[in-house]
This record gives structure tokens, sequence and C-alpha cells, in this order.
């Protein structure tokens, strides 16, 4: 295990990582590099601890041992204080949306430009508008408040607050999963664009397959408490039979026809 | 190191150039145009004069850092000028940055979002009053229907039950509301027997009567404090549990799942509580009852010098087991009313954080409230009895 600094195009550096519930491994030394600007797709079955995965990295559980470095920032055992500096660097959707339901949608948008910035209220409106449409809200969902809306409107708008900041780095837990299949084909076109664009890093836990598609550059499979990683056409032949089965089963094959 | 939200406003990170030609105005923009900046770049352009300029050009090109709030800002200004019949003829960006704008200007044609309105003054304070007692009679009236449908509900669970009586349930009901609940009963009922022979003994001596310390502190306590103590912790301790317990159930949508699994909401949720309150409750009573007097008997000894053998000879003068009676016969009407309460507002609750902690409190407040209501009511109708 290398304690030099990573290189600047590696922004999420895990090395050895080893989560453990009563005795239940969850993640056996598991190493992973996620590169800058580029979609990492993170897959796996119930129970292998995707989410834990996540949590880790954003400082929400503490793993047993290993060194996670966000930004070349040790995440782990890190005080809260020093956290803060890379909270203001990436954004989280979480899978139920996570929206502060005492606040209306506008009001949950700009709680991180109130918290960080000193932006007129007519500004954060503007800005509120504009991270709405983004994601593809229509102007009077700002009024309204987390239990007025229907469950993909939730999930949009919880991005629209995970996108507050402008972050480099976006965590998307399970983003597409409740929405019909045009929104996630417009979701899916939304991560690629703000990607491209701001030279955005996304992590995203999904199991859409038509969304690793379209908007993955390389897929993380947690199998045996493992990853292993590489893109859609190196995963397809892989000998794991999960991982083969995952790909190539009915769904795998009709959301990659054409691969 | 990009620390975007960090940075403080600094002239020097990013600028806003005005060059201004016959019948044009060109904007240059370089720098860091994000989020950090913005504050200070939004009032710049607000202040932006047109002039009398018929076309206008916006160059950007130079910038070295761009979000969407940065784009928004230039892209703002951009319609502006449309709007104001000013011909753009250059909207330019660096080339990596045209995703962005693409998206920026296919989706987003938003006016700024509004904020639900907020009326002052006295119109707005007569409108909260109406609403507030239109509440509160709606809520008096469906609390009536509640009330209607547990009573046969729990008659019915009790004298001809459907199914077996949730009988677990209703055991761990007791435990949680009773037996967990004796230290805390035990440690006030006692303070509260050695405040009430502490304060008596003062009065009475002066007049020689010390004695009748005790015949106070038994009848008080029996017949009113005792109830009275026992039922509003119980109010604060379980009633405000159930309430949120049925509550986080409903913003967990459990409580809609039973529903639609068809199980009978009161019967699973409500009588297990009401039963199991109303057996606690008259027998942390009697244990408050007890502890009380202890309390009250320490007191005697230490102030008064009055022995265990004299106290307890005086309070069976004093008090008689009606008077225990009395006291006794309240819990489970006091019970009824801290479950009823707690639980029908457990079933209020809506699909938010917020209300949970709203309706706990109002839970709390309201079942208080209607013990000391009933209590007065008793007092009257004993009295009336002659009891």
């Amino acid at each position: 295990m290398s304690e030099s600094a990573p290189p600047d195009d590696v922004v999420i550096r895990i090395r050895g990582l080893v989560n453990a519930f009563n005795g239940n491994v969850i993640h056996d030394h598991v190493d992973l590099d996620v590169m800058k600007g580029e979609v990492l797709g993170v897959v796996g079955g119930s129970g292998q601890g995707k989410s834990v995965l996540l949590r880790s990295i954003i400082g929400l559980n503490h793993p047993q041992a290993g060194s996670i470095r966000v930004f070349g920032i040790e995440t782990c055992d890190m005080n809260p204080e020093d956290l803060k500096g890379l909270q203001l660097r990436w954004g989280v959707l979480f899978q139920g949306g996570a929206l502060f339901s005492s606040m209306t949608v506008a009001q949950n948008i700009q709680v991180p430009l109130r918290r960080y910035t000193h932006m007129s209220q007519e500004l954060m409106d503007e800005v509120a508008a504009m991270k709405l449409s983004l994601v593809g809200l229509p102007p009077d969902a700002a009024a309204k408040y987390p239990s007025e809306l229907s469950g993909g409107m939730v999930k949009r708008a919880g991005l629209a607050r995970a996108l507050a900041l402008d972050p480099e780095l976006l965590f998307l837990d399970e983003p597409t999963s409740g929405l019909d299949p045009i929104s996630a084909n417009q979701f899916d076109q939304l991560v690629r664009g703000l990607q491209q664009s701001l030279g955005l890093t996304v992590f995203m836990v999904t199991h859409d397959l038509d969304s690793l598609k379209a908007t993955t550059d390389r897929i993380a499979v947690l199998v045996n408490h493992k990853i292993k990683v590489g893109t859609i056409q190196t995963l397809v032949h892989d000998s794991d039979p999960w991982i083969h089965e995952y790909f190539s089963g009915a769904r795998g094959r009709a959301a990659l026809a054409g691969t | 190191m990009r620390n975007r939200p960090l940075a403080t406003p600094d002239e020097a990170l990013a600028t806003l150039r005005v060059e201004r030609r016959p019948n044009l105005v060109r904007l240059v923009a370089t720098g860091e145009w994000n989020v950090s900046q913005a504050p200070r770049l939004d009032s710049q352009l607000q202040k932006l004069d047109f002039g009398d300029a018929r076309e206008a050009e916006i160059d950007a090109t130079g910038v070295s850092d761009v979000d969407s709030i940065g784009a928004w800002l230039l892209l703002r200004t951009k319609r502006e000028f449309e709007a104001a019949n000013v011909t753009v003829r250059r909207f330019a960006f660096p080339d990596r940055y045209e995703p962005l704008l693409k998206i920026m200007e296919e989706e987003h044609n938003a006016p700024p979002v509004a904020h639900p309105l907020h009326r002052h003054g006295f119109v707005a304070l007569l409108e909260d009053m109406g609403r507030g007692t239109m509440q509160a009679l709606h809520q008096g009236y469906e609390m009536l229907g509640f009330l209607g449908r547990i009573t046969i509900e729990t008659v019915e669970a009790v004298l001809a039950p459907r199914r077996e009586l949730p009988i677990p349930a209703f055991v761990k009901q007791i435990q949680e509301t009773g037996l967990t609940a004796l230290p805390i009963v035990g440690l006030l009922a006692f303070l509260v027997g050695i405040v009430l022979a502490y304060q008596g003994a003062d009065q009475l001596k002066r007049f020689g009567a010390e004695i009748f310390t005790v015949d106070l502190l038994g009848v008080g306590f029996l017949r009113e404090l005792g109830g009275l103590i026992t039922a509003i912790i119980v109010a604060g301790r379980s009633g405000s549990a159930f309430t949120a317990t049925i509550g986080t159930m409903r913003v967990n949508e459990e409580v809609d799942a039973m529903e639609t699994m068809g199980l009978n909401i009161p019967e699973v949720l409500v009588i297990p509580r009401v039963l199991g309150l109303v057996i606690a409750l008259p027998l942390l009573t009697f244990y408050a009852d007890l502890v009380g007097m202890i309390g009250g008997g320490v007191m005697c000894y230490f102030d008064l010098n009055i022995t265990a053998p004299e106290f307890l000879r005086e309070l069976q003068q004093a008090i008689t087991v009606k008077t225990l009676l009395v006291g006794l016969i309240k819990a489970p009407v006091f019970a009824f009313i801290i479950a009823l309460v707690g639980c029908f507002e457990g079933l209020k609750v809506e699909r938010n954080a917020e209300s949970v902690g709203r309706l706990t409190t109002r839970s709390v407040v309201q079942s208080i409230f209607l013990i000391i209501a009933f209590d007065a009511g008793f007092s009257v109708f004993f009295s009336i009895l002659g009891i």
C-alpha cells in the first residue's frame, strides 16, 4: 500500500478497505480507483455492500481497516472540521432523495447556497429555478413541499440540491430507480452532459442496465467481497458466474444489444 | 486545488470588462466565473447600463472556469439584451463548456422561483385565529369520532374477540408503560410526599396540630396528588412515545402497508396500547401512593418525631379504603385519555419529520390538559355524591 499522494487524475483512491458488521464481512481488502472526469457505475447483488461502499467514501460509515482518499485527502477517521472542505466539493443524491421535509424544494436547494455563499435572495431564487429546470422539474415545483411531490420528482429535486454548489464529484445512489424510462433516459443524458461540461466525476450506484450503458465509462462490480472493474465489453466475458449472469441474462442482453 | 465555495470574492479571480463603441456594448468575461464569485458579478451585471447600444457581444472565451451559476449570469444578461431589443451578435464560451451552455439554453427558460406568501398584520392575525378555531373544532369532532370507534373496538376486543387478543403486544405495552416507569414515578412520588409533609408540618406546627400532617398527607396524596402526578408523568413518557412511534410508522408508510394487508389499524396499534395503559396506570398509581406515604412518613419522623407505629395508627384513623379507591378509580380514565390522545395524534401525522414533532408536543399538552380537566370534573362529581 503506497503512502504517496495519488496523482491528480485519481479522484477517489481506495486501498485495502475492510468493512464487517457483526462478524459478517462485507468488503475484504477492496481496492478501487475512480479517475477524474469519469462516470463509474457500481453494481452488485443485494447485500454485497454497494451502499456501505458509498457511505464509507463520504464518511458516514467508518471502515474496520483500509484507506480512502478523496482528492488526495484521507477520509477515514477524519474529524468533522476537516471533512467540511471535502463536503463542499461533492454532492450526494441519496436513494430516497432525503429532502428536508420542513422546507420547500427551492429552500432545499438554497440550503448549501445560503450556508456557504453570500448571494442575494434574488440570485438564489434564479439559481434554484435554473437547477430545477436543469433536472427537468417544472417551475411550480419550487414552492412545493417534498410531501407534495411524486417519488420521481423527489429524486430530481434531490439531484438539484446535490448540484447546488456545482460540485466536482457527484455521488448518486440508484438515481434512476423509480423513474419512468423517458425520465430515466433524460436523467442519463443530464448526467452525461454535466459530466462533460463541468468535468464532473460521477460515482453512481445503479441497477439500471440502460443507464449503465448510456452513461458509464467503467463499471465496478462488487462480488464475493471484492471489486472487479471493467467496461461492459470486458465484463460480459468475465468468468465469474454472477457477473456473467448479470450482463448476459435476458435483461442484460436486451439492454446491451448493439454494443 | 479548486475549492470554490470557500474562496472569497476577489477582483483578481474573476473580472467583467465592459467595452463601449458606438451602438455596441461588448462584455468580456475572464477568470473564474463560479459560485464563489457569483455574488459580486451578479451585482455588477445588475448595474449594467445598456446605453443606446443596438448590438451586443458577450465574450467569455477568456474564462478559466465556468460553473452553471457563472454561465447563468451571462445567459441571463444575454436574455436581458434580447428583451431590450439589443441584438446579441456573439455569445462565446470556451469549447469545453459547449455542452453545459447547450443544456442551459435549451432547458432553462423558467422565471425565478416563487416562495409561499407570508402575510403580516391584523388581517393575517384574524385569519390565523379563525383558522385555528375551526381547526380546534374540527379536531374535537374528529377526536369524538375516534373515541367512539376505539370504545366500540375495545369493548368488542375484550368481550367477543374476533381473533385471539394480541397478548404479546399487550404485555409488551404493560412492560413499557408500567414496569420501566417504576423508578421515575417512585422517585417523584417520594419527593412529593416529602414536600407535602414538610409544608403541612410547617403550617400545622403553629396550631400545635403536627399530628394532622399525617391526615393531610393521607387524604391529599391518596385522593389527588398520587394519581395526578403519575398520570402526568405517564402522559409525558408514554403518551409522547405512542404519538412518535405511530407517527414514524406513518412516515414510513407502515400504517398504509397494514391497511392494504387488511389489518385493522385500531386493533393492531391502538387497542394494545389502550388496554396496556388502562392496566398499568392504576398499578403505577397504587405504587406511587405507597412510595409517597413512605416519603411523607420519613419526613414526619425527622421533622416531627412521629415514629412509624404512630404514623400508621394516625393514617389508619385518617383514611379509609374509600379514600384510596377514589384516587385509584380515576387512573383507568386518565390512562384511557393518554392512550387515546397519543394514538389519535400519531395517526394524524403527515409524511414529514416536522409533523411528528408538532403532533407529539400537541399530544402531551392535550392529554395533560384533559387529565387536569377530568380531575376537576371528578372532584365536583364526588362532592355532589358526598364521597
